[in-house]
């Protein structure tokens, strides 16, 4: 199954509403609109020519330059019978940034999910257990975001030249 | 024909401590005697998490031998030990585990922090890594090195070991180390 096949099948069902296709190091990616990310899970994993049936990967991005569509989540898929493989965004504005959970079509989507939840602060809604997984529960801030200052630098108690900083 | 080796000439003793002694009798203060049997014999709990603690197997093992100091029983649990050695990175979810085995320990304990990582958090200044295990429990001996070759680590702890055998049997009745408790949350 070639990238131009999948385009094609996904360009028949869901016409213009998927935007930005392209080709980086051969593996397809497209934009999604947030309201339809799970529609084209669906159809992705529904479909009798694509199939695709494993979600290998779900995270985050934070695009502070686009207001309005600060956040993105990006969903991998792997055909796991032809090895072929498709990447999509989602985006949202991180003032509401709620998206739909993917857990009820993908259950490795439940881990992956929190982790996404962990780090950008996306509200996955409809996720069975959405609190924070990797880092500790009384922390407000998420810190995979490009607004989290990356360190304080007024301090004085650590010797810069020991540092190399 | 005398024997190639004899006995083992190189044993080193712990001196005894001050005190006064007769016909059949040596007489000294609980202090004195209670830290010398204390200092030498300190049960270490390694806390070990990344590099640093790689530095300290090559200390426990033959060549730098830690046992050489009495520290022979490396227990992996606060029961019973009295020396909490914390070597590497600790997280910020680390940091309640790392001082629910401190409070597990029993009084009297002792804490060193081997290397630049649990003492300042090292090179990473990052929203996951604890500055310093200081800011969860307090720490007796601090071992530079990024990671500290073991003899620094066998410094550091020689050096626990002369507050161990000098520490008056009444300073944790203190309030000064009362109020460093108290300053972690600590009864």
């Amino acid at each position: 199954m070639t990238n131009e096949q999948v385009k094609s099948r996904l360009i028949e069902k869901f016409g213009e509403a998927l935007t930005d296709f392209e080709e980086s190091y051969g593996m397809l990616s497209f934009h999604a609109p947030k309201e339809m990310n799970l529609k084209v899970l669906q159809f992705l994993y529904d479909d009798e020519a694509l199939e695709f049936r494993f979600l290998t990967d779900i995270t985050g991005v934070h695009y502070p330059a686009q207001p309005g569509a600060e956040l993105a989540v990006v969903y991998h898929l792997q055909n796991l019978r032809t090895r072929t493989r498709l990447r999509f965004k989602v985006f949202t504005s991180v003032a509401d940034p709620k998206v739909f959970t993917a857990t009820r079509l993908y259950e490795s989507a439940n881990w992956m999910e929190r982790e996404t939840y962990d780090f950008f602060g996306i509200d996955f809604v409809g996720h069975p257990n959405l609190i924070r997984i990797l880092n500790v529960d009384e922390m407000d801030y998420f810190p995979m975001r490009k607004e989290f200052p990356l360190e304080d630098q007024t301090r004085i108690d650590k010797d810069d030249e020991m540092f190399g900083r | 024909m005398a024997r190639p080796v004899q006995y083992n000439t190189k044993i080193k003793t712990v001196e005894a401590p001050e005190g006064y002694s007769g016909e059949g009798f040596f007489a000294t203060s609980f202090d004195k005697v209670i830290g010398m049997a204390r200092a030498n014999s300190i049960w270490p709990l390694p806390f070990a998490t990344s590099c640093c603690g790689i530095e300290f197997m090559a200390t426990m093992s033959a060549h730098y031998d830690l046992g050489r100091f009495g520290a022979e029983r490396l227990g992996f649990t606060p029961r019973q030990c009295d020396l909490l050695m914390v070597m590497g990175t600790i997280s910020k979810k680390m940091g309640p585990v790392l001082r629910q085995v401190y409070l597990q320990m029993a009084e009297p304990r002792w804490v060193i922090a081997v290397g630049a990582c649990a003492s300042s958090g090292g090179i990473f200044d990052t929203y996951s890594v604890l500055q310093g295990i200081d800011q969860v429990i307090p720490v007796d001996v601090y071992v530079p090195g990024c990671p500290p070759r073991p003899e620094a680590i066998l410094d550091g702890f020689m050096r626990i070991q002369q507050l161990v055998g000098q520490e008056s049997l009444r300073r944790r009745h203190s309030d000064q180390y009362k109020a460093l408790m108290n300053s972690y949350g600590i009864e």
